[in-house]
Formats: structure tokens, C-alpha cells, sequence
């Protein structure tokens, strides 16, 4: 049996719909981080896996847009990417410093900013 | 992109997305936490490399699984505490069901705009057209202001992540 010609739809087949449910997913599932946990490396967690869920809108915009040959959304994607990496190395960096202060990373505990 | 072959690797691949994100974020040792993101990020650069974006692909494994997640498990080995306390507050229960309950609506409601605009219903079409020349030729040309800008935000972040983590202890 040729499995690369054996030719089956689930109905319509994958469309766009797919991908934006699964990023639905991803964004909501690191929004259950950030609200429900009490941990802030967590709430960190949560804030990277929302931009991942960005970017895979913005791959599957460019993937199925009507002008894939001019690379928006792979270079927005790109320059997400480099922003999320700032962002976390900062977020972190900011979260030891507090962990230091407080002796807790649970962000609940932090209650006041000055001194 | 309609090959069994196609179908078979999206499913394994976002469910693989999903689980390991949930596993991220629900775990109770930290540990546990920064392996699973480790893995929910590489699952996504193959997710990436499925849908034609190669390159978008390996630098998601370059820079999330080679920095971000070790960042994040230097981290939690450095703040100690890596157990999340047992001991829960009736304030802590209710802001975890509002969250959970938060998202859930979010997720109804991205659901609900989703399948109600059918212009998304569309397929992609054939053959990727990847080509890092024109990515590359693009970004010195035609986005160069946003590169230039990245790489500043980038030097300004390491710089305050430096300074941020070298401050001593402030006495109380």
C-alpha cells in the first residue's frame, strides 16, 4: 500500500481553523499560569508560552496568507523571538533580585516595591 | 500538506505541544516545570518546521530550548525553594479557580470568533516557499530599522539583566 498516495480528509482536511484552536490553547494554558499559580518563575513560563502561541499565529497567517513570498509573518516571528528572549533574561534577572529581597518567589508575598 | 503522513505528524505534534505545556505549567517541582517547557519548545520549532518555516524552526530550538529554558532551570536552581508550599489560604483557592475560570472563558471566546469567521476556513497553499536569501535580504534592507532596534533592546536587556542580578542585598 502507498501510504504517501493513500488520499483521506477529515472532512475538510487541515485548514487555518487547526492552527489558531491550537494557539487558542497554548495562549490559555500559559493564561492558567500566570493567574493561578503562585510561583513567579511560573508566571514567567506562562508569559513565553503566550508569545510562543503569537507566534504560531503569525507562521500560520504568513503560511496560509495571500503573500507568503514577502516573509512578514516569519520575520515578525523572528523578531517576537528576539524579544522574548530579552524579555525573559530580564524578567529573570528581576526575579532573583526579588527572591533575594523576600526570601519567596510567590507573587502574592511581594507587597511593597520600595527599599 | 493533505498526506496521512502530514495528518499524522500535526496531531502527535500539537498534542505533544499541549501536553508538555500543561505539564509545564502544572507541576509541582519546578524542576519537573523547566523540563517540560524544555520539551513543550522543542515540540513547537518541529511544529514550526511543519507548517514550511524552517529556519523560524531551528531558531526556536536555538534560542528557546538553548537559552531560555536552561535560563529558566538556572533559575529555579538558584531560588531554592523549588516545591511550591502545600498550605493553601481560601485566597489562594479562589484566585486559582478565577484563573482557571478566566482562561477557560478566553479560550470559549477565541473558540467562538474562530469558527464564526468562515475566511479562515481556507487551505494552505501547495508547495513552501521558504527561502532564507529573500528572509535574509529583507531584513538588512527593508526591516533594518527593526534589527537595528532589536539588537539595541537586546544589549540594553543583557546590561540590566547584568546589573539587576550583581546588586547586593539591599539591608532592610
Amino acid at each position: 500500500m502507498n501510504f504517501a498516495n493513500l488520499s483521506f480528509d477529515f472532512g475538510v482536511g487541515i485548514t487555518l481553523h487547526t492552527y489558531l484552536v491550537l494557539s487558542a490553547a497554548l495562549f490559555c494554558i500559559g493564561l492558567v499560569a500566570v493567574l493561578a499559580r503562585r510561583n513567579a518563575i511560573l508566571v514567567l513560563v506562562g508569559i513565553e508560552l503566550m508569545l510562543s502561541a503569537a507566534n504560531i499565529n503569525f507562521i500560520a497567517f504568513w503560511r496560509f496568507g495571500a503573500h507568503p513570498e514577502e516573509m512578514v509573518g516569519v520575520l515578525f516571528a523572528l523578531f517576537s523571538i528576539a524579544v522574548a528572549a530579552g524579555e525573559a533574561a530580564v524578567g529573570l534577572a528581576l526575579i532573583i533580585l526579588v527572591y533575594r529581597h523576600y526570601k519567596t518567589i510567590n507573587p502574592s508575598q511581594f507587597r511593597s516595591l520600595n527599599g | 500538506m493533505n498526506s496521512p503522513l502530514f495528518f499524522l505528524s500535526y496531531f502527535v505534534l500539537s498534542a505533544l505541544v499541549l501536553v508538555t505545556a500543561m505539564a509545564a505549567v502544572s507541576f509541582r517541582n519546578l524542576v519537573h516545570c523547566g523540563l517540560s517547557l524544555a520539551f513543550a519548545f522543542l515540540a513547537l520549532g518541529a511544529f514550526y518546521i511543519l507548517l514550511g518555516a524552517e529556519f523560524l524552526g531551528f531558531v526556536q530550538i536555538l534560542v528557546y530550548v538553548g537559552a531560555v529554558a536552561v535560563l529558566i532551570m538556572f533559575v529555579i536552581l538558584l531560588a531554592k525553594p523549588g516545591v511550591e508550599e502545600r498550605r493553601w489560604g481560601w485566597r489562594d483557592l479562589v484566585g486559582r479557580f478565577a484563573g482557571v475560570g478566566v482562561s477557560l472563558a478566553v479560550f470559549l471566546a477565541l473558540l467562538i470568533s474562530v469558527f464564526r469567521s468562515p475566511s479562515l476556513a481556507v487551505k494552505a497553499p501547495e508547495a513552501p516557499v521558504f527561502s532564507i536569501a529573500v528572509l535574509g535580504e529583507k531584513l538588512v534592507t527593508e526591516y533594518v530599522l527593526p534589527l537595528q532596534a532589536t539588537g539595541l533592546l537586546l544589549t540594553v536587556a543583557v546590561l540590566a539583566a547584568v546589573i539587576f542580578a550583581s546588586q547586593e542585598v539591599t539591608k532592610k
